[in-house]
């Protein structure tokens, strides 16, 4: 009888602090843990009595990598409560923006927290001693996500423009063509990235998963949509609650996210794309296909060519929008409180973000509910461990370590998103 | 200049926040490779999966102190670190989850977890001052990138960071921006605000919300006053003001209690 464990005491290259734990026991994998040791900062309990308009702006700091997701969520339900539609420029300054944190957000992981995976550097650091052009270049991309961010949104971490009804200032036309020729260059650099990383060597591993992500009936997702899956669901997003559960499993370390009767499910970019192919520009689909991606990828360690495929797409859409573009007269639609309930959801760069809340007739909020997408990716991750593992065993300790941390990476988990995760003990042997 | 051998070790921390203000760091595209050859990156594990061991010639530390465990941890890292740094709000305010300490934590458990007895958590978050020696705090939800790298090349020249204590008004005059309060009426914490973020709320037609915190020797007193006595503001709404993302600092504290019912 011969056992082995692999531990990894606190994971790198992703956002917050987890950890995780496999044991093996004569070739087969006992149990896998995915641990997410995140102190609780309890978001949903200190927004009850809080001002309605101050979602926003407290539930982005559940982030500081994707802070325009929990903006945006937060807007649409309140809009939604008060009988609000935002449209026209300043619902495309919301798709901008939000352009601008993919950009961000997918050049970080792609180049930043993943690719030294692929190409064996344990950083990006490490990683430009050797080819400095491609991590200039990889730096220059992502600032021009950061760019957007920060022209549209005043900064680009946890920007202040955003507001329940719209925007406090609106650029004009003339301060928006002014990133047209960045982000022009920026969407040929993404099609570079896209060939770059598809030449990466990808272990053979698929498997069948219940994808979920939003659709919506002309747009790649980003904003709006309905909730759709690979398996058999379509539904408004305020029916997410009926049809997903957050369960607390005893030795877990966070509530994890299920379909129920559906189990484990997956979300982010993978899932957006098989599930919005066809929405896809047509550059974007191309590059796709030159990366020898079909229509349909369930290869997670594919993902790095994914994100790089949404970059070119944020990029397109970016400038569409720019092009376009005339001011609005007014920067924001008027709101006034209203008792009820409401729901948002949009696509964060790693996958769905949901929200639900209930206000009152001052506005002041009464509960609040908050489910994050590395929340819902985690029981996937897991499931993904024990698969692969047992393929590896003929791996050193340490290969084999790095290889689960990578598998751990192609979700680009982000466990500050701290809302629902809690410590737990750390096993001593 | 220390031989190349020599170069300062560079360790990042993190406690309860969003990840924000050490992003900052990675943020700075045009400066992050010079700084990565001016400083060895022995410990900052959002970047890398390399660990040096310590001691560290600086820390920079994010995140406020929320558990038993964290609070033995920062006295360990604190221990091995020569120069320690506090970066962002969490870190010199205790951030927005200090909120609990207006309150009983043990309320707030079961809003959010459905078995409370697993979780481990402090009654109050608190800043790492409370807990340690700090060389210098670095203000901001979030941090301002510029003033990060002013605080790593004066770190690395030996010199003090140029850092200014002075209000967000200040900004505003710098700019140039017309008063949102005194032309629009729109309630603003600029004048007791710490300034670094380049007054991007007044720039943005809005009101500053405070993330820099309490400027040196603010009069939240007189402000609190004028947003209630001469602007109309219900004693909620003053409250809700100066209890955001630097609520636990000494100032915005005792102003937000002042104006609890």
């Amino acid at each position: 009888m011969r056992s082995r464990n692999v531990k990894v005491n606190y994971l790198a290259r992703v956002e917050g602090e987890g950890a995780l734990s496999i044991r093996l026991k004569d070739g087969e994998v006992q149990d896998v843990k995915l641990k997410f040791f995140e102190p609780p900062r309890f978001f949903e309990a200190f927004l009850r009595g809080r001002d309605f308009r101050e979602a926003p702006d407290i539930t982005a700091r559940i982030c500081g990598i994707c802070p325009i997701a929990y903006q945006m969520s937060a807007a649409h339900a309140m809009e939604q409560i008060c009988g609000v539609r935002v449209e026209g420029p300043l619902r495309d300054l919301r798709r901008l923006i939000y352009c601008g944190e993919w950009i961000e957000s997918h050049v970080l992981h792609v180049y930043m927290l993943h690719a030294p995976d692929f190409l064996g550097y344990p950083d990006a650091i490490e990683l430009a001693k050797d080819h400095r052009e491609v991590v200039e270049k990889a730096l220059r991309l992502k600032k021009i996500g950061n760019a957007v961010m920060t022209l549209v949104g005043g900064r680009e971490i946890h920007p202040i423009n955003v507001r329940v009804g719209g925007f406090y200032r609106v650029p004009t036309k003339k301060e928006l063509r002014c990133l047209a020729d960045d982000l022009e260059w920026a969407r040929d650099a993404a099609l570079e990235t896209v060939q770059l990383v598809a030449g990466f060597d990808f272990p053979d591993f698929e498997r069948d998963y219940q994808f979920v992500s939003l659709r919506h009936p002309t747009e790649y997702p980003l904003t709006e949509g309905r909730l759709v899956s690979n398996r058999d669901m379509d539904i408004d997003i305020s029916e997410f609650l009926d049809n997903f559960e957050e369960i607390h499993v005893k030795h877990s370390s966070a509530l994890q996210a299920v379909r129920k009767g559906k189990g484990a499910y997956f979300v982010g970019p993978l899932a957006r794309y098989n599930l919005n192919h066809n929405l896809l520009t047509p550059l974007a689909k191309e590059s796709a296909k030159t990366a020898g991606l079909t229509e349909t990828c369930t290869n997670p360690f594919k993902s790095i060519i994914v994100r790089g495929v949404e970059t070119v797409l944020a990029c397109e859409e970016a400038l569409r929008i720019i092009e376009g573009y005339e001011m609005p007269d007014s920067p924001s639609a008027p709101v006034e409180p209203r008792a009820g309930v409401g729901h948002g959801c949009t696509e964060a760069p790693r996958g769905i973000c949901y929200h639900r809340y209930e206000i009152d007739s001052d506005g002041a909020i009464r509960t609040a509910r908050i489910v994050p997408p590395t929340a819902q990716n985690q029981r996937t991750i897991e499931k993904d461990l024990r698969e692969l593992v047992p393929r590896l065993l003929h791996l050193s300790d340490e290969d084999l370590t790095w290889k689960c941390e990578q598998a751990v990476r192609n979700y680009d988990p982000c466990i500050s998103c701290s809302t629902h995760f809690l410590k737990v003990q750390v096993e001593r042997e | 200049m220390p031989a190349k051998a020599l170069k300062p070790k560079l360790a990042v921390w993190k406690f309860a926040s969003c990840d924000g203000c050490q992003l900052s760091l990675l943020d700075c595209e045009d400066e992050l490779l010079a700084v990565c050859e001016a400083v060895e990156i022995a410990y900052f594990p959002e970047a890398t999966r390399k660990e040096l061991k310590g001691p560290y010639d600086l820390s920079l530390v994010e995140g406020s102190i929320t558990t038993p465990h964290d609070a033995e941890r920062i006295h360990k890292i604190r221990r091995a670190s020569k120069t320690l740094v506090t970066i962002g709000a969490c870190a010199t305010a205790g951030g927005i989850q200090a909120l609990r300490n207006f309150t009983d934590v043990n309320d707030f458990v079961p809003i959010v977890y459905a078995n409370p007895d697993y979780i481990d958590t402090l009654k109050r978050s608190t800043p790492i001052a409370e807990h340690v020696f700090v060389d210098f705090e670095l203000r901001g939800c979030p941090i301002n990138k510029s003033q990060l790298v002013e605080v790593l090349n004066a770190f690395l020249n030996g010199r003090k960071p140029n850092v200014p204590p002075h209000s967000v008004c200040m900004e505003c005059k710098q700019l140039g921006n017309v008063c949102v309060m005194v032309a629009h009426g729109i309630p603003c914490l600029g004048p007791v605000t710490h300034a670094g973020c380049g007054a991007i709320c007044p720039s943005y037609n809005r009101g500053c919300y405070g993330c820099f915190g309490p400027k040196e020797s603010p009069n939240a007193r007189s402000l609190g006053s004028w947003f209630g006595e001469t602007m109309g503001m219900k004693e909620i709404d003053i409250l809700r003001a100066f209890r955001g993302f630097n609520a636990y600092s000494e100032e915005f504290r005792k102003e937000s209690e002042s104006h609890e019912e």
